[in-house]
């Protein structure tokens, strides 16, 4: 009764056999098993995406909103709640394409949300059209001539942004102990956490298959210092015949919720609203 | 006594502050006053103007003609002399204006040379014209120097001396070198507060308990936030600025969510953007409370001038069906009482509420004794612990009679608070059942609408009870149709129907004024818009056509003077 899979049982998933959305799904699990977090005591936000069905498949408080708009709904969740563990998790389309403006500035609030970011480089509720991650010049039916655009880096992104805490994982079997390992970081991390995790997609995405990622996915290397934000732009750059995964940067920035003196002692949702005393503000209004 | 004064000049120039300042004023000295602003969307040059007019008696409303005109450039001359009455002044500086009129009766004054030889720098110029227009009403300076040690305090003692002492050379020099004067009496013992929309909205969510407030800057919504956040550290309110006007809207639901009142607010513009976020606190029963300040559409229109083109907007807005509540106060005092009404029924029925206003009534400055809290209400309808955690289980979307939920709040007890986008079962999961989408629909939309309804205020009738012409207005337009009405009354069976409660539509079973318009010769509906929006309204609710409208979309706001002038062919 007390395993991973009971503990957070959820809904049935709707997902496609196969789909690397399952091995998140449990590493998810199991990282919060042994962290210790009960199912009340941490919320997932998502948007809309074959991803952003994640909460419905575990037990957990869910905020399952708009697409896109993933990042917004958790700031707001974290103003009002900021003893509330909060996991925001989206798709590549979903974080990248509709909810791009968002992550910038999520990004640059560093707000104490983990967001994870299911990377299949192609759209799966839709069936099968280009994402902003999708390789040129990839065909697909709303690009029968080929997704012509520059695929998004999203690491690159979020390091010039001066995130502070950028990593990549793979859904394939043999990431999944580092992708523990990184949910853990990210979880543990004071500030946003961002994790862009590299899965399959079975049923649209013929050429980023499990095994095109096993075969060039590896570790950073245990010397390799993520406090450096020059190299770690140089090593995010790194892609086709090799893929790193890790943590790619860290640094200590100022927590956004923190700065702000009123939630410094008590979460805004538990403090007590003075009515007489909003009452004397319109009384003695000159 | 009923005086205006139009201060006109560049963006820029300073004519806001003589102009608060004057408001202000006679506000302490027990005046009634009215103020209202026309600004160009530009940050210096062009042509603004700010209006104060004052009187004994409360006023709602600007006049088109004017007593004194403080022109601080030659294009105020220009634009506005035409407007000044026989026995008015306009008041200019001879270096950056000429008057080559006879009448009406003009006044030059070198403001900056009358600064810099009362010690004072050139940069005061406009306390000189301030001391100036208070010499023309023969008013007592003393009452000013308050004023300007509020407007100069964070300056520094010796400036705030300086600028008194330049006044009172502005004042002296109106003494030594001019005779005219204008009739005021003696003021009433007890001085009034000044309240504009903006500052109301922004009380209205303070006193209703918001705790949190995210908007993105837009003309001429941004004062509430401007408001909100000079009280945020008193009141224990969080402000952000989003990135855009979605992610506001998704804030506000995510900060709702999470267990506190929430608001946003924007313009036409940026609520076009919030729409899908209005749709999602349809779905997931969230609680938010908007405010949209209109300004002339389409797309940017007019930034800075005022419409009341977005009801059929704000009323539709979001797709899909679910409930919603609309009010358009027609003041800042009834802006402060449905602000309030907007949060309680917002958090009372888990649904998006509206406060629509414009850049008129933001802007514009009335004058009150007091502001009433006694009528102001605050209830807390979330399930809170202890009575949350003892429950054996929680559903989100538990049907019941009232198709009111219990809110729960997440991470308060070991209950889950599960809410989704997607159609949803009790639990708050997915689902795709024809049986349950049809129990969410009855839930969500019907039983609440049902039980909204009587939750709405009827309209407000001033004038004849049994009126031959009866005049309809909704929102801002309230001050200058009731001013109007009570101007015609006296010879006229005239009365106005005000709608400050849009939606749902009030019923007429608590007061029959469908019987008042069906027995009216003439109904005539008074809106700042082109389309006639609330005349539709009113015909999809009730079935009732009016007889006429007139309609205003020049950008300016109706004034007592050209609303006389539009009705006087209707009045016979």
């Amino acid at each position: 009764m007390n395993s991973w899979d009971e503990i957070y049982k959820g809904q049935r998933p709707a997902w496609c056999p196969g789909c690397g959305n399952f091995a998140i799904l449990n590493t998810l699990k199991k990282v919060l098993l042994e962290e210790g977090i009960k199912p009340h005591q941490f919320t997932i936000v998502s948007g809309i995406g074959q991803a952003a069905k994640l909460p419905h498949y575990t037990k957990c408080n869910t905020f399952n909103g708009l697409h896109g708009r993933t990042l917004p709904v958790a700031s707001g969740l974290r103003f009002a709640n900021n003893q509330m563990l909060v996991l925001a998790v989206a798709g590549d389309g979903d974080c990248y394409g509709e909810g791009g403006n968002h992550l910038l500035h999520a990004i640059r609030r560093n707000m104490n949300i983990k967001l994870f970011v299911h990377n299949n480089q192609v759209y799966g509720l839709t069936k099968g059209q280009a994402s902003p991650t999708t390789t040129t010049p990839t065909p697909t039916k709303t690009q029968p001539f080929g997704a012509l655009s520059e695929p998004l880096n999203p690491l690159a992104l979020a390091i010039s942004l001066n995130c502070s805490f950028v990593a990549r994982g793979f859904a394939g079997a043999s990431g999944l102990p580092h992708l523990n390992k990184l949910m853990k970081a990210a979880i543990h991390h004071k500030g946003f956490a961002f994790i862009d995790i590299l899965q399959n997609c079975v049923s649209f995405n013929k050429v980023n298959t499990f095994h095109w990622y096993k075969e060039r996915v590896y570790q950073l290397e245990g010397s390799y210092d993520p406090r450096d934000r020059a190299a770690a732009f140089t090593r995010c750059q790194e892609w086709g015949d090799r893929i790193p995964t890790g943590i790619f940067y860290q640094c200590q920035r100022p927590v956004f919720e923190e700065q702000i003196e009123i939630l410094n002692k008590t979460p805004l949702t538990k403090q007590i609203f003075d009515f007489e005393k909003a009452k004397q503000e319109v009384n003695g209004f000159s | 006594m009923d005086i205006s004064i139009r201060i006109g000049g560049a963006a820029g120039q300073g004519i806001q502050s003589i102009g608060a300042a004057l408001a202000k004023f006679f506000c302490r000295s027990g005046f009634h006053v009215f103020t209202n602003q026309d600004y160009m969307s530009r940050i210096k040059g062009g042509h603004n103007f700010y209006q104060v007019r004052i009187s004994e008696l409360p006023l709602s409303a600007a006049l088109d003609e004017i007593d004194i005109l403080l022109a601080l450039d030659q294009n105020s001359i220009a634009i506005h002399h035409h407007v000044v009455r026989e026995t008015g002044i306009i008041v200019y500086d001879q270096a950056t204006g000429t008057a080559d009129f006879t009448e009406p009766a003009s006044l030059a004054i070198p403001l900056a040379l009358v600064a810099t030889e009362a010690n004072g720098t050139k940069i005061m110029a406009n306390n000189v014209a301030l001391g100036a227009l208070l010499g023309l009403m023969g008013q007592d300076l003393a009452g000013i120097n308050d004023i300007i040690q509020q407007q100069w305090a964070n300056k520094g003692a010796e400036l705030v001396r300086q600028n008194i002492e330049v006044a009172k050379a502005g004042y002296d020099f109106v003494l030594n070198h001019s005779d005219h004067r204008l009739a005021i009496p003696p003021p009433s013992t007890k001085g009034y507060l000044l309240l504009n929309g903006s500052q109301a909205i922004s009380l209205g969510a303070l006193v209703s308990g918001c705790k949190f407030y995210a908007a993105y800057p837009m003309t001429p919504s941004t004062g509430i936030m401007v408001n909100l956040a000079a009280q945020a550290k008193k009141h224990g309110i969080v402000v952000e600025q989003a990135e855009d006007e979605i992610a506001a809207i998704n804030m506000a639901l995510g900060a709702s969510y999470g267990g506190v009142r929430a608001m946003t607010g924007t313009s036409g513009g940026g609520f076009a953007l919030m729409t899908e976020g209005v749709s999602l606190a349809g779905m997931t029963e969230t609680p938010v409370v908007i405010a949209e300040v209109q300004r002339p559409g389409p797309a940017t229109g007019l930034p800075t001038r005022t419409e009341q083109s977005d009801l059929l907007f704000i009323l539709y807005g979001g797709h899909g069906e679910f409930p919603r509540v609309v009010f358009a106060p027609g003041s800042p005092s009834q802006a402060i009482a449905l602000t309030n009404k907007a949060f309680d029924l917002a958090e009372k029925y888990q649904i998006p509420a509206f406060i629509l206003s414009d850049q008129y009534l933001a802007d514009c400055q009335w004058s009150y004794a007091e502001l009433d809290t006694d009528s102001l209400t605050y209830t807390d309808y979330r399930l809170r612990n202890p009575e949350l955690e003892k429950l054996p289980s929680y559903q989100r979307y538990q049907v019941n009679d009232t198709g009111i939920s219990p809110l729960a709040i997440p991470g308060e007890s070991s209950h889950l608070v599960v809410v989704d986008s997607d159609e949803h079962d009790e639990d708050g999961h997915i689902i795709e059942d024809a049986a349950t989408r049809n129990q969410m629909v009855e839930k969500r939309l019907f039983k609440k609408l049902r039980m909204l309804r009587k939750e709405i205020a009827a309209p407000e009738l001033i004038g004849h009870r049994q009126p031959e012409i009866l005049l309809l207005c909704w929102g801002s337009t309230y001050g200058v149709v009731k001013e109007v009405t009570e101007i015609l009354e006296p010879d006229h069976s005239i009365a106005m129907l005000h709608f400050s409660e849009l939606f749902p539509f009030p019923a007429s079973e608590e007061f029959a004024y469908l019987q008042l318009l069906d027995q009216a010769s003439q109904t005539i509906s008074i809106e700042n818009n082109a389309g006639g929006q609330f005349a539709k309204l009113l015909r999809a609710e009730t079935g009732f056509g009016v007889s006429t409208l007139i309609n205003k979309y020049d950008g300016r706001p109706f004034t007592t003077t050209n609303l006389l002038g539009e009705l006087n062919e209707f009045l016979g």
